[in-house]
């Protein structure tokens, strides 16, 4: 029997006062593409920065590949993992940033080379193939050499993509990398996005494009004040949902 | 389709006019009475007393001239200990470790609260508190060997360098947004590394303009270094006119000379801050 690739169990995390994340237990299966969607505040992009460990939990616990991340357990009691190993166990997942986050002080191509040369050690000449294969991947092969400010949007998004994929990641964890777009530089995205998921690439992604999840999600999940209020298949938790704040939200945004 | 519907008349076609030059008669006024100012002052300087002839003479003597030599020597030498220091010590500042903190913030409380010349003296007599300096067992001297003129204004001008270079540096890294850290964590990159190869290389661009300035206030700094025999340039005009008595003319002198640095220093900067402007530019290449 497969295993979940990721396992989310019991996880709380707080900014101060505000409860981001309310005991929220999840699996993700390998090759599955999953949605999460939800108003703004309602937990979604903490649950992506949690796994990723760009945020830490406060309680709980989240395998990814079978192992329990940011901590070990010791004599009965969690001891937190130095940043090298959690910098180790950051490379099985990608993330695509809603802001890109490319580094603006280098060209498409030394963006996605960055990562393999410096953290991985890898060979600069293979790299540089495989970031050009990436490239032309995302359709983008003409920009090797531009630098963010000079690309579009849509462009320095899919470049952002790319540089995650250059660490050959198990996961690839979208956080709502359409928001920050002009409508019509949208498609050029999702498009990419789509691609990636016929490839069989695991996905999450928290995104406010339901036509994208109706259309490419395998389950989507609907969250709200930290908590999973709904899931299941696009068709049905977008189509026919069951709870009312789930058709609240849905008659909200469409 | 419809025709356009008729102008209205009464509005000539003015598209082969020219727009006429303004004769901005109080920018020649004014620029004719600030001509008329200088040369006031010029004169004033031509009929004083002021042998000119010094001054071109001092000018480019040999004394002179390793004194510039061994002033941009220092300056150069003390600024790379001082930026590496300010780098140092703003990682520290902006570390989650309170000891590395608070050991960050008492060194530039200390090194930017005392006067500079103060800490030059200071070093240049370490001698009268530690007669020899030296690791226990293994090699010691006697500490007015060591501590030459030299190497105190070294230390002295670098240290405290360091101090005021660890602010300009921490506001550049200050300046880079939290999401280039969050990218950098989000392809493995440890903290160090994030610095390093990210956040620093983004902070050089909004850094090099201070710091330029800081080069700059270096250069006339090492002239305080003339209290501790070190022979830079306004040490050796002044032995000149303890002999000549010449007290303006080598005065001027090193004036000149340290104007004319600061001058190519300028155009210097700028080369740098094209260097690390990589990027911003939206034009294509």
């Amino acid at each position: 029997m497969t295993k979940p690739l990721v396992a989310i169990r019991t996880v709380s995390k707080n900014f101060g006062e505000f409860q981001a994340l309310k005991n929220v237990s999840l699996d993700v299966w390998p090759g599955e593409v999953m949605c999460l969607i939800g108003a703004s505040g309602s937990g979604k992009t903490t649950l992506l920065r949690c796994i990723n460990q760009l945020a830490t939990i406060d309680s709980g616990g989240i395998w990814l590949d079978g192992e329990l991340l940011g901590v070990r357990e010791h004599g009965g009691k969690l001891h937190r993992l130095s940043e090298r190993e959690i910098g180790r166990q950051r490379l099985k997942t990608g993330m695509v940033f809603q802001r890109f986050n490319l580094f603006p002080h280098k060209t498409a191509l030394e963006n996605i080379t960055e990562g393999p040369t410096q953290v991985q050690g890898r060979k600069p000449d293979e790299v540089r193939a495989e970031a050009i294969e990436l490239l032309r991947r995302v359709g983008l092969a003409a920009k090797a050499d531009s630098y963010p400010a000079q690309l579009s949007g849509g462009q320095q998004q899919r470049v952002a993509i790319a540089r995650a994929l250059a660490m050959k990641p198990m996961l690839m964890l979208f956080d709502e990398p359409t928001s920050a777009l002009d409508p019509e530089l949208v498609g050029e995205v999702l498009a990419v996005m789509k691609e990636l998921a016929r490839s069989g690439m695991t996905m999450m992604v928290v995104t406010h494009e339901l036509g994208f999840a109706r259309e490419v999600a395998d389950r989507v999940v609907y969250m709200d004040q930290g908590a999973i209020v709904e899931q299941g298949r696009a068709s049905d938790v977008l189509g026919a949902p069951r709870e009312e704040r789930t058709k609240a939200f849905l008659s909200a945004v469409i | 389709m419809k025709p356009a519907p008729a102008l209205a008349e009464g509005f000539p076609d003015l598209s082969g006019m020219r727009i006429a030059r303004e004769p901005h008669w109080f920018r020649w006024i004014s620029a004719a009475l600030i001509i008329l100012v200088l040369a006031a002052i010029a004169r004033a300087f031509a009929n004083g007393q002021i042998e000119w002839s010094y001054v071109s003479r001092f000018l480019t003597v040999k004394v002179i001239l390793e004194g510039i030599v061994n002033t941009m020597v220092m300056a150069v030498l003390a600024m790379m200990l001082g930026v590496v220091l300010g780098i140092v010590v703003a990682i520290m500042r902006l570390s989650p470790n309170p000891v590395l903190k608070t050991v960050a913030a008492g060194y530039t409380w200390l090194f930017r609260g005392t006067p500079l010349i103060l800490q030059l003296l200071l070093w240049f007599n370490l001698a009268l508190v530690f007669p020899t300096i030296g690791i226990p067992g293994l090699w010691s001297a006697r500490a007015v060997d060591v501590m030459t003129p030299f190497l105190a204004a070294l230390l002295g001008l670098g240290i405290n360098q360091g101090a005021y270079t660890s602010e300009v540096m921490r506001a550049g890294m200050l300046s880079v947004d939290v999401g280039q850290y969050e990218a950098a964590q989000a392809i493995g990159m440890g903290r160090l590394r994030a610095l390093r190869r990210i956040v620093l290389p983004q902070a050089m661009r909004v850094v090099i303009p201070p710091l330029g300035n800081e080069f700059i206030g270096m250069v006339k700094a090492t002239s305080l270094a003339s209290v501790i025999q070190y022979p830079e340039l306004l040490h050796n005009a002044e032995n000149i006119y303890y002999a000549n008595s010449r007290v303006i003319e080598l005065l001027i002198v090193a004036g000149l000379w340290y104007l004319l640095v600061v001058s190519i220093l300028t155009p210097l900067q700028m080369l740098l801050e094209r260097r690390f402007a990589r990027g911003t530019l939206r034009l294509a290449r």
